[in-house]
């Protein structure tokens, strides 16, 4: 099939960039998106072009790496699928499609469709962690934990980091990727000692980062490579609100002082 | 120790509204306020069909007791101002966070309803105002005015089309704000459950639905004469 792709080229952080048209001819359609942009940029390099640069790293839709925005939807149109594992067959003869980068304050374009996404291990390194004692390993199944919780858990750490909850979301919130991260160290035993001041942490490093903030709509629930729900980012509202009225710090400081 | 306690509430209080999650549990807060008083304020404008006497009646009965009448007007009145500060404290956290926009964007999720807050909610806000100064003070409203005099001045507004038809677009606009702010203040408060979140969606639709019927239902019945013939 023959597409013709609009595609965003900006040649580093300062240059403001602008949509570039190409045309794909000869498209397999069981190629998958990404193997179409290898061909696209193979033939940029023949002709002396600077290749379109994009993520990607395993190409299995598990690391996060890639995704962009495809006709306006992050990872393009297919639900619960990276860009990666979307399939040249899910378009048509003589498609328009344009494809632009996450977009966001805290996301800084790099070049073409790769964006800096340092601000989410900013918001991992302020509690998206458990501390654990060192020495020998322990047994297994020294801590119990119930199987429901186990599940909520398992599917809040789909999370695969990849930004397109904060790319298709109106307000550029990190609310979903946030809420999962929180989510899924909340529902196990393993992370109850630093629960309360993990959600502090990483909601104060959101703001910080300059996301925005949630407004319910439910973008980002939909655009998830994972499937996420939008339940996670409810139970990063009520840790945040529990936590907020238990802390006693500047009581304890007092006190002690 | 009293001034270490009060230093902590400003201190807790502004931790807690310097995030935006607690700005959301605010404006959640605030809109329950807002929502209680828009199922009494319909329920009282409901008596317009039992007549201008029960109406009137009960136009007298809220003002025979000025505490109340007051407290609940600075309740409400602290509700607005809490609910529209923090919503333009979010809406300006939005524009900073995506300084350069999307070519293309489309919407795969989100209800029509719940990207357009930030249009529906000012309006309303703006009709308020006129709201009060046509049917409370009278300053905006028809040249019969009296104070007091409720059915009246209801019956005297809406026989002016444009008041009427402000009045119908202002509700419909309120329905669109409810439909998504009712559910959303669950949410926004961490109260979900793939059992129990479906329903109160659907719940709020109705709500949202019955409630801009039953008030678009009064201007309505004034402009055909069902309400206020005798008049």
């Amino acid at each position: 099939m023959n597409l013709t792709l609009h595609i965003w080229r900006q040649k580093n952080a300062s240059d403001p960039g602008r949509m570039v048209r190409y045309e794909a001819k000869n498209v397999n359609a069981d190629m998958s998106f990404l193997e179409m942009l290898d061909v696209l940029n193979e033939e940029l390099t023949l002709k002396g072009e600077d290749p379109v640069a994009f993520d990607s790293d395993c190409r299995e839709g598990i690391c996060g790496m890639c995704g962009f925005m495809i006709n306006g939807v992050a990872h393009g149109p297919q639900r619960g699928t990276t860009v990666c594992q979307l399939h040249m067959r899910r378009f048509k003869e003589g498609d328009q499609l344009h494809l632009e980068p996450w977009r966001a304050r805290a996301f800084p374009v790099i070049k073409d469709l790769v964006v800096d996404r340092s601000a989410f291990d900013r918001i991992i390194q302020a509690g998206g962690f458990i501390s654990v004692s060192t020495g020998s390993a322990p047994d297994g199944n020294a801590i119990l934990v119930p199987k429901p919780a186990a599940d909520l858990a398992m599917d809040a750490a789909a999370c695969i980091g990849c930004g397109a909850c904060v790319a298709a979301c109106p307000n550029a919130a990190a609310a979903l990727f946030t809420g999962a991260k929180i989510t899924h160290l909340a529902k196990l035993p393993q992370g109850q000692p630093e629960r309360y001041q993990r959600v502090l942490g990483m909601v104060a490093q959101a703001r910080q980062d300059l996301f925005g903030s949630c407004t319910n709509i439910g973008e980002c629930e939909a655009v998830c490579p994972k499937a996420i729900p939008l339940d996670v980012i409810a139970g990063m509202n009520r840790d945040f609100i529990k936590a907020s009225w238990e802390r006693r710090e500047e009581v304890i400081e007092k006190g002690a002082g | 120790m009293s001034s270490v306690a009060a230093d902590s509430h400003v201190h807790r209080a502004f931790h807690f509204y310097q995030e935006s999650l607690g700005k959301k549990v605010v404006m959640a807060a605030t809109g329950v306020v807002l929502f209680g008083y828009l199922v009494a304020h319909l329920l009282g404008n409901m008596q317009v069909y039992l007549g201008a006497e029960q109406m009137d009646n009960y136009a007298a009965f809220l003002h025979s007791m000025p505490a109340l009448l007051w407290g609940v007007r600075a309740l409400l009145l602290i509700s607005i101002v809490g609910h529209i500060v923090s919503s333009i404290q979010l809406a300006r956290l939005k524009s900073a966070a995506r300084p350069v926009s999307y070519v293309k964007k489309e919407a795969i999720a989100s209800s029509y309803a719940s990207r357009t807050m930030m249009w529906s909610g000012p309006i309303i806000a703006f009709f308020v105002i006129f709201h009060i100064l046509d049917l409370t003070t009278g300053a905006a409203g028809a040249a019969q005015f009296q104070d007091l005099r409720a059915y009246e001045n209801l019956v005297y507004s809406f026989r002016r089309v444009p008041v009427a038809a402000f009045y119908i677009v202002a509700m419909v606009l309120l329905c669109m704000h409810l439909y998504h702010g009712l559910w959303s203040m669950f949410q926004s408060m961490g109260v979900s459950h793939p059992r129990y979140t479906p329903i109160i969606k659907r719940a709020a639709a109705w709500v949202a639905i019955l409630m801009a019927v039953g008030f678009i239902s009064i201007p309505i019945s004034v402009l055909t004469g069902l309400v206020g013939a005798n008049l």
